[in-house]
């Protein structure tokens, strides 16, 4: 894997952070159980372990839930208004390219009002880290459907169901053209460590959808992936280079029949495990991680959590910086006087 | 033959025909030999709607009309002197603005019987008798610009797209102007295509040479140099004076430039200026929508550049929410209106002022934004300047309103001293001690800038209410009113900051006449002349519209009776009578169309 190198590590021999020195002076206001308590205390505890001083980093969000969460990190932190955080964090990025910048988001505001920005923002591959809540309702404006609620599902909004397919957000954001897609849960910490650490060395625009409880009003929504007694059935975690197995004792694998998966009993060593579907998070085709994130369309399939892609590419900041060194370099560096006085010109005495 | 030379003291020239028939182009030239031979000039551009219209439609005629003078003008002529067509379209919609006994150059292997019928002609113009009262001069260009060009090799397609430089040869002759500065143009622009250099070239001087040796023309015409203040003069239009005056006060202050937008007639072209100057490190972003344009405006404030937006009215309309956002968060931002005819998609090629009352009121809530008007083309490099001095020095958004008359419109502009420029100082906050987000500057009530990056000051903003002093959300109610009440008070106090107004002509009567706007011109022009024949009459041009400057409410109580012509129903009108409580009177015009004069001066004399 291509290790990329950051701008703005920790001069060493500065002290430590801790998680403490990211939480800001203000109460934190979810409903008691909900989700984004999780995603908080994780963040906060591995914020010291990727070497950022934290005026150098900045949280932006939208409008909604999670969108609180910039108030309760003591970095920098802009919350802006619904859908737009994409277009800010950009701008952000742009004007100082040596930030760490992490833009928070929910399902509404990331693929709903903000759609259209979301999925340029994929494209664009500015080196940002997009951390989607995806609760599968609206939780500030008090339950309604959301663009990932499942089709017939009863909200206030929809008494007899909602009529619509929801989005899969991971196969947007491979549509888009991501370079890092993950997915990953409230309730594992580890994982959701290990995943937004992966999505901050990830140059380029990181993705991850996290799986997020609202107790209040799409309460268990995930609990066939976070249950304790159904998880390892209902899941199978994608490690790079190995082949997709789950179950309680990892007895159960995936490969391909035809073009659809199918489940098959795996027993290490055996002919069995041979044929199984082994995960490549670096192709840069995007044939297998479009085939993951539809995978579980299928009833009898589990839900892929880990990083579907990673992949190297170029980001607007850095080819934007490159076309203002190019120029310079071939027009010289610009001088007003010059700017003003050029064309046709003439004196009048 | 023995040329007769006619002194005139201006004239004004109308090119028109299909848009594909580079009547923008040789306008264009025609305005660049003027202003460099020193004429004060002024210049209309009438695009079709239509990319390529069908040929030969009414829909795709394109105009440009010059006015050029030796006297100082602000308008580019109500009526013209010369009207050259390049078919049966163009004169049908063109020939009403020629002035009885104008000269009229038509070119007639253009009237044949289908263009004829495209046009709406029954029969050739040419023909019977009804242009009589022009002087018409009925040009094969096609044909000669062809013979001319037989030698080069170009195929028919190909000569034929120079004949507008035959016609421009013409009028370069017809008064009396050198083709040097066109031949130098022309070999610049197909620098890299140089079989056209010579074709173009050729076409010119046969253009011009046809004149001489046909005698067509019994008197060639002169028009003196203007008298202009000393200094260094170029052309220039309003889109490109707004780009020039935006990296200006981006080199002037030291903050990056960074340009957000999305493209939209007749705002585009500022998109395109940035884009040329990458080496002035000049980021211009092309932006998935008008709400994400600003919003990477927003976000490069936020991190302490010099955040800019641009757009019309429609796009104005998706911005509303984040300008509301940035003046909220008080971040400065600049957002550029190029107006053009609304409502809705409007009329995106036709000229308006009828969104100011969109940016005075068009946000939630209480949300005062400062609001300044350019109000001719290069007034644009002065206002926009001083749009990102206010924002920057207040820590708000500002909004520059041009239109696609002056947008589009050129002129004489006489290049600045950067030494006379006022300064912008980014201020921003590095001080630890005592920080406090919303802790304002005691004059200005301007809060600190502390950009990301800065060690010790990090800090939230956002859109929900502030608490004074911490920017802590806050849903107190003594408090949001407080924070509107300084907001608004934070704009007020710009009109401390803001030079005295400018009063033309008589101090105190019986009329003034007050605009905003690309309505400058034909004011001012109207103005002087009912001073001349003396009336105690003046004219006051509002560069700023909110706040408005704090002795206007002194200046208009001078006058018994104050005029307020616009581009729209009555936008400024109800301002300043809710404002003042005088009970001033409109004029009001909305066809897409600017003002002319004789317009201006029938409603002024009625008054009078
Ligand atoms: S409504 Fe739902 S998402 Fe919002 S804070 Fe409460 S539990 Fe969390």
């Amino acid at each position: 894997m291509r290790k990329n190198k950051k701008s703005s590590r920790i001069p060493s021999g500065a002290p430590t952070l801790t998680q403490k020195d990211f939480a800001s002076d203000q109460d934190v206001r979810w409903c008691p159980g909900c989700g984004d308590y999780s995603i908080l205390a994780q963040t906060r505890r591995i914020m010291p372990e990727l070497g950022v001083p934290k005026e150098n980093i900045v949280f932006i969000s939208g409008i909604g839930c999670s969108s609180r969460f910039p108030y309760y990190m003591n970095t920098y932190g802009f919350h802006t208004i619904h859908g737009r955080a994409p277009t800010i964090a950009s701008g952000v990025k742009m004007a100082n390219p040596d930030l760490s910048v992490w833009v928070i988001t929910g399902d509404g505001d990331a693929l709903s009002i903000g759609g259209n920005h979301f999925i340029h923002l994929m494209r664009r591959n500015f080196d940002i880290n997009v951390l989607l809540f995806n609760n599968r309702i609206y939780g500030l404006t008090k339950g309604q459907y959301s663009p990932t609620s499942e089709q017939g599902k009863q909200t206030k909004s929809t008494p007899l169901g909602s009529l619509e397919t929801p989005f899969n957000p991971i196969s947007l954001a491979l549509a888009s053209g991501a370079t890092f897609v993950a997915r990953s849960l409230d309730t594992d910490s580890h994982h959701l460590q290990s995943t937004i650490k992966a999505a901050f060395e990830h140059k380029g625009t990181s993705f991850i959808e996290i799986y997020q409880d609202c107790i209040i009003f799409n309460r268990d929504a995930f609990k066939q992936y976070t249950d304790k007694s159904t998880k390892s059935e209902n899941t199978v975690h994608l490690e790079h280079g190995e082949p997709l197995v789950f179950g309680k004792e990892g007895e159960k694998g995936i490969r391909l029949n035809g073009f659809l998966p199918e489940v098959t009993t795996a027993t290490n060593g055996t002919e069995a495990e041979a044929n199984l579907i082994v995960h490549d998070q670096y192709a840069e085709n995007t044939t297998l991680a479009n085939f993951l994130a539809r995978m579980s369309d299928m009833p009898e399939m589990p839900h892929p959590i880990g990083i579907f892609r990673s992949v190297h590419h170029p980001c607007y900041e850095e080819l934007m910086t490159q076309q203002i060194a190019w120029a310079k370099q071939q027009r010289g560096p610009g001088e007003i006087d010059a700017l003003l006085n050029a064309g046709d010109t003439w004196v009048v005495p | 033959m023995h040329k007769q030379v006619e002194q005139i003291q201006e004239a004004t020239v109308l090119f028109a025909g299909d848009s594909g028939d580079g009547s923008q182009t040789i306008g264009t030239q025609m305005t660049e030999t003027s202003a460099i031979v020193g004429n004060d000039v002024a210049t209309l551009p009438d695009y079709p709607a239509e990319i390529q219209a069908p040929a030969g439609s009414l829909a795709g005629v394109s105009g440009f009309q010059l006015h050029f003078s030796s006297e100082n003008i602000h308008t580019p002529g109500d009526t013209c002197d010369v009207l050259v067509v390049m078919n049966p379209a163009a004169l049908k919609v063109n020939i009403h603005k020629l002035k009885t006994n104008g000269i009229l150059i038509v070119n007639s292997d253009n009237f044949a019987r289908r263009n004829l019928r495209l046009a709406g002609y029954e029969d050739n113009p040419l023909e019977d008798d009804s242009l009589t009262k022009y002087q018409v001069f009925p040009v094969e260009l096609t044909r000669l610009t062809g013979k001319a060009l037989e030698a080069t090799g170009l195929s028919t397609r190909e000569i034929d797209r120079c004949k507008n430089f035959f016609a421009l040869g013409m009028i370069l002759w017809l008064y009396n102007r050198p083709m040097e500065y066109t031949m130098r143009w022309i070999k610049t622009k197909f620098a890299k295509k140089p079989q056209y250099i010579e074709s173009n070239i050729l076409a010119l001087r046969a253009g011009n040479t046809y004149c001489e040796a046909t005698e067509q023309f019994a008197t060639s015409y002169e028009v003196k140099p203007a008298q202009f203040a000393s200094g260094k003069y170029r052309n220039i239009e309003g889109n490109m004076a707004t780009v020039l005056g935006l990296i200006t006060a981006s080199h002037q202050s030291g903050l990056q430039l960074v340009y957000g937008s999305y493209p939209i007639t007749p705002a585009s072209d500022i998109l395109h200026g940035l884009a040329q100057y990458r080496n002035f490190g000049v980021v211009t972003m092309q932006m998935e929508d008008e709400i994400s344009a600003v919003g990477v405006a927003i976000g490069a404030a936020f991190s302490g550049a010099l955040g800019v937006t641009g757009s019309s009215g429609p796009g104005l309309a998706l911005k509303s929410e984040a300008i509301n956002l940035a003046m909220i968060a008080e971040l400065p931002l600049i957002v550029c209106n190029i107006q053009r005819a609304g409502p809705s998609t409007g009329m995106p090629t036709k000229t308006e002022q009828s969104d100011l009352l969109q940016m005075f009121y068009g946000r939630n809530g209480e949300s005062p934004v400062p609001i300044l008007a350019a109000c001719c083309p290069h007034d644009c490099f002065e206002t926009i300047y001083e749009a990102c001095r206010i924002a920057v020095k207040y820590r708000t958004p500002v909004i520059f309103l041009s239109d696609l008359y002056i947008a589009l419109g050129a002129e004489p502009w006489r290049i600045p001293n950067l030494a006379e420029l006022p300064k912008i100082e980014p201020n921003f906050q590095t001080e630890v001690g005592g920080f406090e987000p919303y802790l304002r500057d005691e004059a200005t009530l301007a809060r600190p800038w502390a950009k990301p990056g800065t060690p010790g000051l990090e800090h939230r903003i956002g859109g929900l209410e502030k608490s004074d002093i911490t920017g802590n959300v806050s849903y107190d109610a003594e408090n949001h009113e407080k924070m509107v009440g300084i907001r608004a008070e934070k704009v007020a106090r710009i009109a401390e900051d803001i030079p005295p107004t400018e009063v033309f002509g008589a101090p105190e009567g019986e009329l003034l006449v007050l605009g905003w706007g690309g309505t400058y011109g034909t004011l001012r022009t109207s103005v002087e002349h009912k001073i001349d024949e003396g009336h105690a009459i003046a004219h006051v041009h509002l560069r700023y519209i909110n706040p408005f400057p704090s002795d206007l409410g002194e200046i208009l109580n001078r006058f018994k009776t104050v005029l307020i012509p616009e581009l729209n129903s009555g936008h400024l009108l109800q301002l300043i009578r809710a404002e003042y409580l005088v009970d001033a009177v409109g004029l009001n015009k909305v066809q897409g169309q600017p003002f002319q004069v004789f317009e201006l001066e029938s409603k002024i004399k009625s008054l009078l």
